[in-house]
């Protein structure tokens, strides 16, 4: 009696459980079938004994033994045994109790009770295992659900991270490009600092060759005439004046150096000016400290000069003549001093521009041995308007500039910062308002690591 | 004849007096130096009585060959001394200020003595 329950209950829960429509298609037709079957076969119990006297248990228990099987197939065997031997069990009390009604009615009507009481008992085990594994099986599946989630939210995060990961990746190719442009732009920047402090020296610099070419000329061709005279008097047979003969060799030998002097003047400053405008090699050179700001100290006055013919300006050199000669990167640190001394005419000029009463413009460069130190110490001092407070913090920042737009690259001392630190020096300003400013450099009388931008 | 040459730089001197060798020996000429339109002022100064021709370069640190022949022009009057400015080549600026603050005479660096001998000859 309670085996068309257990079809029907159990072949829902099986179909249900296994999910049978989709991964047991086959055995899903078959079950669907003996449900119906088994509906079909309560609704019509009685009619079909009554006519055809025909007892339909033995199809329940085909039938039911069918839906186990395909529970048996499907599920993975050990795990929910419990139910098929409780089933089992009440299959077999089943089918003894009605084999007996049927071929011992006698031994039936005596241990009727017991059997009723054995086929209830296997029965409700039978349901009380089914709810049992159902349970389980949903706490399982909420698990599974869970653990389904957590995998899943996994998964998402670790997508989410490779997102970020690329993003990054991508941001950080984007700041090296970025980088690397401004590295060339910087490039590009020193190189035009660099020419528009050179063609600030063109002018300068014709002068400064054209000058020391015109004692050469003037000497070469005074010498050649002291020669002649020189010629002409030797060759007297008579009253030879051999003062005149000594004095005029003198002359000549005397002259020879200059013209040497003057010749080897304007090619330095062609030597120099090449070296300007050219890449720095980074190589060091010995470089005679006072020789280099004497001709800067020219080239920026005579520049400045060239460019503004109603500009003057005195300037005066101090230098200490135990300064020697210190190795340098000659490009790099002739385009400090450059700088720096295109920058003190500038102060003197803008206050003369000005027109303060009585002012007299001065440039001053210096030089000092401090032997105890065994530093050289580079001064350039101009008295023009001064640098103040709040400009000193940043005068040695790229791109600080006082100068209207278009005059300077706001470069020049930070550049010039650079250099002289990369000569193992130091380079700071002292400035009083209305008074005038002196940059003071510092080096190392030996220097030894050199670094080239 | 007194010649003051103003030119800051030194060699100059040098060039002067062995060029003018003879002039100097027989006394036809005597020169004198400055090396700054500073000192070129305190020597007038000094030598107020005399007559002298001064003969400047233009491009100086400090004050310029401009500047000495307009306090020259200002100050001196009475005679006013021949002024004669060198000036480098090509710079018609200077040449036409010069002119307007009534110098002289120009010379074109490098001096060609030669040239220079005769205008000082022709003048005197």
């Amino acid at each position: 009696m309670y085996s068309f329950l257990i079809i029907l209950f159990g072949s829902i829960f099986i179909r249900k459980r296994f999910d049978f429509a989709v991964k047991h298609p086959q055995l899903d037709g078959f079950l669907k079938f003996s449900w119906v079957l088994a509906l079909l076969a309560l609704l019509s119990k009685s009619s079909i004994q009554n006519y055809t006297g025909w007892s339909i248990n033995p199809v329940w228990y085909l039938l039911l033994a069918f839906v186990f099987y395909c529970y048996w197939e499907v599920s993975e065997k050990q795990k929910d045994d419990t139910i098929i031997w409780s089933a089992l069990a009440f299959m077999i009390v089943s089918v003894i109790s009605e084999a007996s009604e049927v071929y011992a009615p006698a031994f039936y009507e005596e241990y009727a009770n017991y059997m009723n009481f054995a086929s209830t008992g296997s029965f409700i085990s039978v349901i009380a295992f089914g709810i049992g594994v159902s349970k389980q099986q949903k706490a399982l599946k909420e698990e599974q659900e869970k653990n389904e989630l957590t995998t899943r939210r996994k998964d998402e995060l670790e997508v989410l991270v490779q997102q970020r990961t690329s993003e990054i990746l991508e941001q950080k190719e984007e700041l090296q490009h970025t980088l690397n442009e401004l590295k060339a732009t910087q490039a590009q920047l020193i190189q035009s600092e660099k020419l528009a402090s050179l063609g600030e020296l063109t002018a300068g610099i014709a002068h400064e060759i054209q000058n020391p070419l015109n004692f050469v000329n003037n000497f070469s061709e005074l010498t050649k005439e002291l020669a002649h005279e020189l010629e002409e008097e030797s060759a007297k047979k008579e009253n030879r004046d051999i003062d005149l003969e000594k004095e005029l060799i003198h002359d000549i030998m005397e002259n020879l150096s200059k013209i040497n002097h003057h010749g080897n003047r304007a090619s330095s400053i062609v030597k120099n000016m090449l070296e300007h405008s050219r890449t720095s090699t980074g190589t060091v050179e010995k470089v005679h400290i006072n020789k280099l700001c004497d001709e800067y100290l020219r080239l920026s006055y005579h520049g400045l000069r060239a460019k503004d013919k109603s500009f003057n300006s005195d300037f005066k050199m101090v230098l200490d003549p135990n300064v020697g000669t210190i190795e340098v990167v000659p490009q790099d640190f002739g385009r400090v001093l450059l700088n720096i001394l295109n920058n003190a005419f500038y102060a003197v000029k803008a206050k003369l521009e000005s027109k303060k009463e009585g002012f007299k413009p001065m440039v001053t460069i210096s030089t000092e041995l401090l032997k105890e130190e065994n530093q050289i110490k580079i001064s350039i001092k101009d008295n023009g308007n001064g640098v103040t407070e709040e400009n000193k913090t940043k005068i040695f920042q790229p791109f600080f500039t006082t100068k209207p737009a278009g005059e300077g690259t706001g470069l020049g001392l930070s550049l010039s910062h650079d250099i002289i630190a990369a000569h193992g020096g130091e380079i700071r300003v002292v400035s009083k308002i209305n008074e005038g400013s002196e940059f003071i450099i510092i080096l190392p009388n030996k220097l030894e690591v050199l670094i080239h931008n | 004849m007194k010649i003051l040459v103003v030119d800051d730089e030194l060699d100059v001197k040098d060039l002067f007096l062995q060029k003018f060798r003879k002039e100097i020996k027989n006394g036809e000429i005597i020169f004198a130096f400055a090396h700054s339109g500073e000192d070129a002022l305190i020597y007038l100064q000094e030598h107020e009585s005399e007559a002298v021709l001064i003969l400047s370069d233009i491009n100086m640190p400090g004050m310029t060959g401009i500047e000495l022949l307009r306090q020259i022009r200002t100050n001196y009057k009475k005679p006013p001394p021949t002024v004669m400015m060198i000036t480098a080549y090509g710079d018609d600026e200077n040449k036409q200020q010069a002119k307007e603050y009534g110098a002289d005479d120009f010379l074109t660096k490098p001096v060609n003595f030669a040239d220079l001998k005769t205008k000082l000859f022709a003048g005197h």
